[in-house]
């Protein structure tokens, strides 16, 4: 574990406990009788997925970056979180979410449907230019669908649900949806781990990396089964949250020697401490009603990402 | 361990960049690759090192397809430094030469350390790739393949962005490289260099469908002024004594 990891593991592990007090009502775990009930029933479970979730897409984030030699690469530019929404929606506009399992199927379904689609058009090549436009080709299919779902939505109350959803959040979530995410993002992360020195060996670009052993298509396969898996399930339990992955790597880089390699594990810790703050500052806002995780984390992600294009500009990233 | 391309023809997209070529290199020798641009030296390099598959005929290493060894092991016997100075993260030189352990998958110490010293790195370990001039991370990146320990090193123009002096120092590590059993091949503009420290000179010509290799041998007799005039078209006379040879164009 190298010092990037140990300082946000360290974080992780003071914030947890502040985030399972903080609410619109503190908790106060010594007075409060019903305090076992709240923190076991309700906000455990929303504390462990903001961890899955943030520690799926910030390794997502680190893998994209080094994959694509882009500072400013994001996991959403694969197309699978549009797809994965579009899988979602396309249950709420049928209104048939009442069953509970319906929606995180078809979620599912969606993001596998886009990591085929990416598999297949990027080939056995795996070149990463024709990777990167058939992403940004399906997550504009995807996102097309998707408002063409909202556009002839069948009624107000699906249009609203269907908008809602799309905006991310961990509200009301419960074990059943830690289940879900839990094992499905930690396999994504594994595969990433496991794609972590071909990504290094990327470094020196695509003809060097391949002259180092790389074999290309084992490491697409990898990327987008790692990214597939973490995304989807994000996007399964708590719709789209963005900039999560464009972030994150950022944060975490100066405190490591700056190879792929050393970014994933401190990525998914520092992915995990910022959605896990995020959604307790969202909790405590003194708002009428609570404000999305997604929308949040797209006020902080905007800027800041027109700051590390200020900083590309004068050749500082 | 001969490496060797048997009849290959090799293409770009819809364009055939190479048609029926044969080359038999032998290690513990430096091969230069010359020739007008366009004339596929960069293709036969990377055949060579088993990255552009072949449209017909295959790149042997000792007998054995290069196509079917396993990338790891592929990448243990064959060094290969591509034209490009790449460098995507901010990253120190001496982890930039770490990575020519990754066939290897270990940390190579030994290894990293004389290729440190041997491109004259020593003073550049902690130094970020952002800060280094062209000549400094040309450098680091031949010492990545150095670090690599490989039996064949194949170099796409890595005297390019050299000032002479480590432009000697570099042939000087080359040739040392070929003296202690490597193969090295290298890809030249600068037919001086190719003719004072080459063993032998490939000429690939452009032909009227496909490249092809004009002339095969000793310096003196592949680039003589007669297949200078036949393949880049120009009139040129070598001066000076063997080994100490300079071009003059006219």
């Amino acid at each position: 574990m190298n010092r990037a990891a140990l300082v946000f593991a360290g974080i992780l592990v003071v914030l947890l406990p502040l985030s399972l007090l903080a609410g619109r009502v503190w908790l106060d775990p010594f007075t409060d009788p019903r305090a076992s009930l709240i923190l076991m029933e309700l906000r455990l479970p929303r504390a462990l997925l903001a961890i899955v979730i943030g520690a799926g897409l910030g390794a997502a984030g680190a893998a994209m970056q080094g994959y694509l030699r882009n500072p400013l690469a994001d996991p959403g530019l694969f197309g699978i979180a549009p797809m994965a929404a579009l899988g979602a929606v396309a249950i709420l506009w049928l209104g048939a979410s009442a069953s509970q399992w319906t929606l995180p199927v078809m979620a599912l379904g969606g993001a596998a449907l886009g990591m085929a689609l990416l598999a297949i058009i990027a080939g056995r090549t795996g070149g990463i230019a024709l990777f990167t436009l058939a992403g940004l080709m399906i997550a504009s299919l995807a996102g097309a669908l998707t408002a063409l779902a909202i556009t002839l939505a069948p009624s107000a109350f699906a249009m609203s649900e269907i908008v809602m959803w799309l905006n991310g959040a961990l509200t009301d979530r419960s074990w059943r949806d830690v289940y879900l995410a839990a094992p499905l993002v930690l396999a994504g992360i594994a595969l990433l781990g496991f794609a972590a020195r071909s990504l290094d060996a990327l470094t020196l670009g695509e003809a060097a990396a391949r002259s180092m052993g790389v074999r290309a298509d084992l490491l697409l396969a990898l990327l987008v089964g790692g990214v597939g898996l973490t995304v989807g399930a994000s996007v399964t339990v708590a719709g789209i949250i963005g900039f999560v992955g464009l972030i994150v790597p950022h944060l975490v880089r100066p405190l490591t020697d700056r190879l792929p390699s050393s970014l994933i594990l401190p990525s998914a810790l520092a992915g995990a401490c910022l959605v896990l703050a995020a959604d307790s500052v969202v909790r405590i806002l003194p708002l009428v009603t609570e404000l999305r995780l997604g929308i949040a984390l797209s006020l902080l992600g905007a800027p800041f990402f027109l700051w590390l294009l200020l900083k590309m500009r004068r050749g500082r990233l | 361990m001969i490496l060797c391309a048997d009849n290959i023809s090799l293409s770009r997209g819809a364009r055939l960049v190479l048609e029926q070529v044969s080359v038999r290199l032998e290690p513990g020798k430096i091969t230069a690759i010359c020739g007008p641009n366009g004339a596929g030296k960069s293709s036969l390099l990377m055949a060579l090192a088993g990255l552009l598959e072949t449209k017909a005929g295959c790149v042997l290493l000792a007998e054995n397809e290069l196509s079917g060894l396993h990338p790891q092991i592929r990448a243990q016997r064959v060094g290969y430094l591509p034209q490009e100075a790449e460098i995507a993260w901010d990253v120190a030189v001496e982890n930039l030469v770490r990575l020519g352990r990754m066939p290897y998958r270990d940390r190579g110490d030994h290894a990293v350390e004389a290729a440190i010293a041997a491109l004259d790195l020593e003073g550049l370990r902690h130094r970020p790739a952002s800060q280094l001039s062209g000549g400094e991370k040309a450098r680091a990146l031949l010492a990545r393949v150095l670090a690599g320990e490989p039996q064949w090193i194949l170099a796409d123009e890595p005297l390019a962005a050299l000032d002479l002096a480590h432009q000697h120092t570099l042939l000087r590590h080359l040739r040392k490289a070929a003296n202690a059993g490597a193969g090295v091949v290298i890809v030249m503009h600068d037919l001086g260099t190719a003719m004072n420290h080459a063993d032998r000179v490939i000429v690939l010509s452009e032909g009227e469908f496909a490249g092809h290799v004009a002339a095969d041998g000793a310096p003196e007799e592949a680039l003589s002024a007669h297949n200078i005039k036949r393949v880049w078209g120009v009139d040129a006379q070598w001066i000076g004594e063997p080994g100490a040879r300079a071009l003059v164009t006219y």
